[in-house]
């Protein structure tokens, strides 16, 4: 069933606000292969609130984690994510269209910081596999 | 300015750490019959995973240097074998202009890109 055209525009309650800790940090550089030594998380990071905020998207609009396949991701920072952060997402439907069974999902996340501040604003385009 | 290529390998067990620590738990990265029955070749990396490895070979290149943005498209998946890994290159090109680094990246597995024009803009 293709996602309904009238979600385009509409923006998702803020995710809960996470705690970024230099043991997290740790986990994700040691998934990737790297090694943390301190300082600034890397520059992907922030797809954990990222995708936090689409999993609360997908839940909404009963839509399958299984179905969905990645087709681009943007980031642009206002500064570096580094441990001690408090983030929060909210994603914002961009834009929607279908293409052979598939739906081709927008999303723009605003990552803030809890003053309130814009740390990074990421978009993703997600591919909603229709069932075959 | 043409930079050192670098090159990692995924495994399994990766993605399993991966997944754990991005909180991307999609069986797509996990699951080799999840991963047919939405019509893909094998069990996949995130793509997330494959621009993480983009994002350590820029800082590999400027470990001083702020990231200002990185994007990519996702356009060939990465399958990762149940057995041993897969390798993943990372090349990069890099220009200056205005204060700022450009540095377009070519990653690619066994010969075939599999991002589109990744790029990032970094504060060197």
């Amino acid at each position: 069933m293709p996602v309904d055209q009238s979600l385009v525009g509409r923006v998702f309650p803020p995710t809960r606000p996470f705690a970024v800790s230099a043991d997290h940090v740790a986990a994700f550089v040691a998934a990737t292969g790297g090694e943390y030594d301190g300082g600034p998380a890397p520059a992907t990071y922030p797809i954990v609130l990222a995708f936090d905020a689409m999993n609360a998207f997908l839940a909404a609009e009963s839509l399958d984690l299984f179905r969905i396949v990645h087709g681009e991701q943007r980031f642009n920072y206002e500064r570096p994510v580094v441990p001690g952060d408090e983030l929060t997402a909210t994603l914002t439907v961009s834009s929607l269209r279908q293409i052979g069974g598939n739906d081709i999902i927008g999303t723009t996340s605003e990552i803030t910081d809890a003053s309130g501040a814009l740390v990074c604003t990421t978009s993703a385009t997600l591919v909603h596999r229709g069932a075959a | 300015m043409s930079l050192e290529t670098q090159t990692y390998t995924i495994t399994r067990a990766d993605l399993v750490r991966y997944a754990e620590a991005s909180g991307d738990h999609n069986p797509i990265h996990q699951d080799e019959q999840v991963a047919a029955s939405v019509g893909l070749p094998g069990v996949i990396a995130h793509g997330m995973y494959t621009m993480a490895l983009a994002a350590r070979a820029v800082e590999t290149w400027f470990p001083a240097a702020e990231v200002v943005s990185l994007g990519c498209k996702f356009t060939n998946p990465v399958v990762v074998p149940a057995d041993g890994g897969v390798e993943v290159e990372v090349a990069g090109e890099a220009t200056e202009a205005d204060g700022l680094t450009t540095v377009a990246l070519t990653v690619t597995c066994d010969g075939q890109k599999v991002l589109g024009m990744p790029k990032a803009v970094i504060r060197a």
